[in-house]
């Protein structure tokens, strides 16, 4: 059976990918942006191993001692915690929670609001209406509030934060799935592999899901932000990530006490996740743009309804 | 029209009612206030004898039963804490964070429609660049670290805001500038994007050849057909403006409902957590039968 859908760029997957890099690269931007995340996730991968121990390890002549000051040594760079810690090891180490939670949440609100969106969509119109009806009401009430309930009913551990912030992402991308697939499913390939007789199952995945992939895409590199600011919000109020696991969030609440006397223990785990966040951001920007050129005429479609595509 | 908003109060009110048995279940699991309360060599019999008072010895059902006949009679229960009806300690709470909402929510509207046109009229221009700026920051800092950082440049190096409390309307200065920051880089990013389309609409260029002037035909031709999107936008920041709040009212010890809930749930208060969660799911809703009467009175397509 001919595959009507490989008319889309999809292909030719070696060269697709370096036109892509050389994209990323000639947006300056974007570029720093990306290399930021990738040095970033590399401390959240290898940083727990390598530098554990200097996190944890004391030296009480350290105790808040100021920043930019090589006399304790080469990790005190960043000055040392309330408990003689240096701070750069901890930031780095605390890279691996703070990353590990959001990814875990965003993916799996990603692939559960996906794929009830893709099946929602599919079966049309009125299945699709009460399932974003469902979501507008989620979303209308402030998700702190809802996250600060069950969080404290559940008690604060790792896999509890991450069920929370997934439930309250879910409506994101099953409202955004739902859509697409609602205009997708109606174009004319999907009806021609529909005369051909392909399966319901081979339609979604193999025909409309590669159109809405990209914009989803673009969205969960947006969310992972959002996702990581609630977190270290949560971890902020003290029912998020308890010690000794850490988080930036957590580091910024554990500093706030010291504010007066010691304003880099609040101040280095803030502007870690400020710069994080950034990154993220400017690259969904770059994405939304450069994923799917196909796709532009749908975001300049919703510019002019006056979307919130814009982050 | 009205058939729009009486489908929307239904599901409203059926999602009201989901989260209040959620809520109170939830809430009924979190612990035993009466350990909680207690010092902590009660004995056993006056354990019993407190939640007998409250009522805490029933079957979870009965109490359930209770409690929403209870609030058929527009009753919500006392506060355990504070020996108060659950209501008023709400309804006090929102008399701090109602005028913070309204107050930044303005300063936001202003700023938003004002900057967001005019980056739209010249984009790429002074405006457009700072508008994005901001929009950046809002979207990527978080506001608890906003909030420090300014108490430690405003209050604590130049001494001129106080770091906390109430009283003055010097205290109010730091807890409205760090809530205006998110929804403002986000409507002014809406506003700047449906203005940008509506300045090519083919009525702008009629204005333009008759020789309307560049403020007349911004402020009076673009923006109104432009206000659309911006009033859905604003809808949904009234969620997260209370997102907000909460984070803003712990650090600046403002004593609004944000801190009211956090503070109520770490002692188990469960009315007063109920109540509250029930107040302003209700203001939410009844913000957004404004908001659809505003997009109807805006535009009269949707009317009928």
């Amino acid at each position: 059976m001919t595959d009507l859908s490989s008319a889309k760029p999809a292909d030719i997957p070696r060269s697709e990918s370096a036109a892509l890099l050389a994209m990323l690269w000639r947006d300056k931007l974007a570029f720093v942006s990306a290399v930021m995340l990738l040095v970033i996730v590399l401390f959240a991968v290898l940083g727990p191993a390598l530098l554990g121990d200097a996190a944890g390890a004391q030296n009480l002549r350290g105790r808040n001692s100021p920043p930019f000051d090589l006399a304790h040594g080469w990790a005190f760079v960043l000055g040392g915690d309330s408990l003689g810690r240096p701070m750069l090891p901890r930031l780095i180490v605390a890279a691996s929670s703070t990353m590990g939670v959001a990814a875990g949440a965003v993916l799996s609100a990603l692939v559960v609001g996906a794929a009830f969106g893709l099946v929602a969509g599919y079966l049309g119109k009125n299945v699709s209406q009460v399932i974003m009806r469902l979501a507008d009401v989620i979303m209308s009430f402030p998700s702190l509030l809802i996250a600060v309930v069950v969080l404290y009913v559940l008690g604060p551990s790792i896999p509890n934060l991450v069920l929370v912030l997934a439930i309250t992402r879910i409506p994101i991308y099953l409202r955004t799935t739902c859509a697409e697939v609602l205009e997708v499913r109606e174009r004319m390939f999907v009806q021609a592999a529909t005369v051909m007789g392909a399966s319901h199952t081979r339609i979604i995945l193999r025909h409309i899901l590669p159109i809405v992939a990209p914009t989803l895409m673009t969205i969960a590199t947006l969310d992972f932000a959002f996702v990581m600011l609630a977190e270290s919000s949560l971890s902020f109020l003290g029912i998020g990530i308890q010690p000794p696991n850490i988080t930036w969030g957590l580091m910024v609440s554990q500093g706030r006490p010291y504010l007066s006397s010691a304003w880099w223990l609040a101040f280095w785990p803030g502007l870690m996740i400020v710069i994080t966040a950034l990154s993220l951001n400017l690259l969904s920007n770059w994405m939304r743009v450069a994923l799917d050129p196909a796709q532009r005429w749908r975001l300049e479609a919703r510019s002019t309804k006056g979307g919130t595509a814009n982050g | 029209m009205t058939k729009m908003i009486g489908q929307r109060a239904i599901a409203s009110l059926l999602s009201l009612l989901g989260l209040m048995i959620l809520v109170f279940f939830l809430s009924r699991l979190t612990g035993d206030p009466a350990v909680l309360f207690l010092p902590i060599d009660a004995t056993e019999q006056m354990k019993e004898e407190f939640r007998a008072l409250h009522g805490l010895d029933r079957p979870i059902i009965e109490q359930f039963g209770a409690y929403v006949w209870d609030l058929l009679h527009l009753d919500f229960g006392d506060s355990l804490r504070k020996a108060r009806p659950a209501i008023d300690v709400v309804l006090e709470a929102y008399t701090w964070t109602l005028p913070l909402a309204l107050i930044t929510m303005a300063l936001v509207m202003v700023a938003a429609i004002v900057l967001g046109a005019l980056a739209a009229f010249k984009v790429g221009g002074f405006f457009d660049r700072l508008v994005s700026i901001v929009s950046l920051v809002g979207a990527s800092a978080p506001d608890f670290w906003i909030a420090i950082v300014a108490i430690v440049i405003f209050s604590i190096n130049f001494g001129w805001l106080p770091t906390s409390g109430v009283g003055t309307p010097l205290h109010w200065v730091l807890p409205i500038a760090v809530l205006f920051i998110r929804p403002f880089g986000l409507i002014v990013q809406v506003v700047r994007g449906s203005m940008l389309s509506a300045l090519g609409a083919a009525y702008v260029k009629t204005a333009r050849a008759k020789g309307v002037k560049n403020r007349p035909l911004i402020f009076v031709h673009t923006l109104r057909n432009a206000m659309l999107p911006v009033i859905t936008v604003m809808g949904d920041q009234a969620a997260a403006l209370l997102n907000g709040a909460v984070i803003v009212e712990t650090i600046f010890g403002f004593p609004g409902i944000g801190k009211l809930m956090i503070d109520s749930i770490l002692q188990r208060d469960f009315n007063v957590v109920l109540t509250a969660i029930m107040v302003t799911a209700i203001a939410i809703f009844i913000m957004n039968i404004l908001i659809d009467i505003a997009y109807g009175v805006l535009d009269p397509r949707i009317r009928q």
